[in-house]
């Protein structure tokens, strides 16, 4: 008897025991469906997090200002003023494997265009701040260097801002006020969806470095102004980035003069790796949820087991018989083994149903990023069809030492 | 070439039940031609259903030597064992033992799913077969749709669709009236008279008139034969209490 004529057979046997079958296959579908489920949520969050790390932009390093001492008291990193523009020019002249430095000044500020108005993230950059971080401009174009070095009134602005104050219709050559300073919109940017935080990455406006210095209300005392946020480093080689962070902190120690005793006044960080202790965590936090759906898959496989060595016993005279007219052992261990794989083969497709279904309703209820994969699918298919196998094997072969003489007899 | 077609000698088997040791065969010898229809008699417990079991490759004999066919196979594999059963062998059981969920003519194409044969001409020959025994036009019929005497009938038809050279049949009226019984009956000695050869076991006596030849088990050994063109006994034995 051939493979195929074998899994037909076994086809054949679901629908002579609909219900037992259904009750059987229950157990292997809802195993299948919690993986499939677990999985696409899993893959979700994670696609998430490496789209974040492909918007944060490639090689980084972020310079931040270190913490600001008031008395004994340490206010938090950034609140120290000693980062400044020269500091950048420097880490992209003197320490080699760098390929360029952003210094960045933000600050929050109120914007308004015609009758409405909004509250957002105004951040002063150079040239080279959207090609460390990879943004692109959607439409319109990036600043002149002459916008840039007279510090003129012009803005690149985000997403959300072009929904917010201009009703999603086009900004290019509109006029924003900050605070009460107008700015002309010439570029707009390209979505880039939630950052690390969890705030959105269009909600912001770029000027000219220069214009937030000068020109953007509620700017920082007069002594600070020179005082960026922090520096972004794109560096040439991901291999470089450590020499180069070392590179940054004995450039920037010996700028602000300190002392071998003294702390340092900034810090370096990758900030990838924040995304990546993220992603790991994810990827622990699945794979434990994996595992307690594969306890499901387990059980499945038992009452798969159980059902057919019901099966074997309740049809020991027509084993015998088969065996009479010419069945060999492996053709009797095949019928089974077929028959337990179809029982498992189905409920995983079944499972796999339910199991994209559930984590489609999970994404449009919870509106949790979901990535339901053909390879998942197939996956679990593929675990069920050995989960029959593994699980059929000792009924098949149970059925294949039977002595035909008292299969015969037996009643 | 030889008519021979089962050639048994010294034939025994034993069972072991509890501390005891049961001797089912004793020393068996026989001879059956191509063409012979011999009745196995016995009571309940004489034996004779492990001779046929024996003689249908089912159990292996402890000691004694058995050509079927020509052909030496009581030190075969089981593989081979089961090829030669397909191919060789047609079993009639006391019921018909007929697959529930399969028609009449999947349930006769049974056998040939084991000799890889193709789909169209298993049917074919399943066809011809259910043809032989007057049930052509219940082929597609379930096993529940047809009556006692026709079940019979179609795992008669089940036995000889691989045109077995031996056909076994174990008490085959065993379930049915003597009206029906004698319907299977007189198919069987057709069947003889069409040149099978046919072993038929049975308690009873109306059943063993069919057959041209007999013999009688009592413990395990011969105690009666009728010696005729197509049976010998060979080997008789000092177990055997020739009668008559």
């Amino acid at each position: 008897m051939s493979y195929f004529e074998s899994f037909w057979t076994g086809l054949c046997m679901l629908q002579v025991n609909r219900m037992r079958s259904g009750l059987t296959m229950l157990g292997i579908l809802i195993g299948v469906a919690a993986v499939i489920c677990v999985m696409s949520v899993g893959m979700g969050a994670q696609s998430d997090v490496a789209e974040q790390l492909r918007t944060l932009g490639s090689n980084l390093l972020l310079v931040r200002p270190g913490a600001q001492l008031s008395g004994a008291t340490r206010l938090g990193a950034g609140t120290a003023h000693t980062l400044t523009e020269e500091d950048a020019l420097l880490i992209r002249r003197e320490i080699p494997g760098v390929q360029l430095a952003a210094p960045l000044l933000s600050r929050s500020a109120q914007l308004v265009a015609g009758d409405r108005n909004w509250s957002s993230l105004v951040a002063g950059m150079d040239d080279d701040y959207l090609v460390a971080r990879d943004w692109r401009i959607a439409t319109g174009r990036m600043f002149s260097a002459a916008e840039l070095d007279n510090g003129e009134k012009v803005a690149i602005i985000g997403l959300d801002i072009v929904e917010q104050l201009f009703n999603g219709r086009s900004a290019l050559g509109e006029t924003l006020r900050i605070g009460s300073v107008p700015f002309v919109v010439i570029g707009v940017l390209d979505k880039k969806g939630l950052g690390p935080t969890g705030i959105s990455q269009d909600d912001i406006v770029f000027v000219p470095l220069l214009a937030a210095q000068s020109r953007i209300p509620g700017a920082r005392p007069a002594s600070t102004r020179e005082a960026m946020d922090f520096i972004l480093v794109k560096v040439v080689d991901q291999q470089l980035m450590p020499d180069v962070a070392n590179g940054i902190a004995a450039l920037l120690r010996q700028r602000h003069r300190l002392m071998q005793d003294e702390p340092d006044d900034f810090s370096v960080q990758n900030p990838a790796d924040v995304l990546n202790a993220r992603k790991d965590a994810m990827h622990t936090f699945s794979v434990l949820l994996l595992s307690v759906a594969s306890v499901s898959l387990i059980v499945g496989g038992i009452s798969i087991m159980n059902i057919m060595l019901v099966s074997v016993s309740e049809r020991t005279r027509e084993i015998g018989l088969r065996m009479a007219v010419g069945a060999r052992r492996r053709d009797i261990r095949r019928q089974f083994l077929a028959e337990a794989m179809v029982l498992a083969l189905v409920g995983g497709l079944l499972g796999s149903f339910a199991g994209s279904a559930a984590a489609s309703i999970i994404a449009w209820q919870a509106g949790w990023p979901v990535v339901i994969s053909p390879a998942s699918i197939m996956l679990a298919c593929g675990v069920s069809g050995l989960i029959g196998i593994g699980f059929g094997l000792y009924p098949a072969h149970r059925a294949s030492r039977l002595d035909p003489i008292v299969a015969l007899r037996f009643e | 070439m030889t008519d021979t077609l089962v050639a048994v000698s010294g034939l025994c088997k034993s069972y072991r039940s509890g501390a005891a040791t049961i001797r089912a065969l004793a020393d068996i010898s026989l001879v059956v031609e191509k063409g012979d229809f011999l009745a196995i008699l016995g009571r309940s417990g004489s034996g004779k259903s492990t001779l046929l079991h024996m003689l249908g490759l089912l159990d292996r004999p402890d000691s004694g030597r058995y050509i079927l066919n020509g052909q030496h196979v009581e030190d075969l594999g089981e593989e081979t064992r089961a090829a030669i059963r397909n191919r060789e062998i047609g079993f009639v059981f006391q019921s018909p033992m007929l697959l529930p969920r399969a028609t009449a003519v999947e349930n006769v194409a049974l056998p040939l799913a084991y000799a890889a044969v193709g789909r169209h001409e298993r049917d074919r020959l399943a066809e011809d077969a259910l043809a032989v025994v007057g049930l052509a036009h219940r082929a597609s019929h379930w096993p529940q749709q047809l009556s006692g005497g026709e079940q019979q009938r179609v795992a008669i038809a089940r036995a000889i669709v691989t045109r077995p050279a031996l056909i076994l049949a174990d008490e085959p009226t065993g379930a049915l009236d003597s009206a029906t019984s004698d319907e299977i009956l007189s198919l069987l000695a057709r069947l003889n008279s069409d040149n099978r050869t046919i072993i038929v076991v049975t308690h009873d006596e109306e059943v063993a008139r069919y057959a041209g030849r007999r013999i009688t088990l009592h413990d395990g050994s011969v105690i009666k034969q009728d010696a005729g063109r197509s049976i010998r006994l060979a080997g008789v034995t000092q177990n055997q209490r020739a009668a008559s």
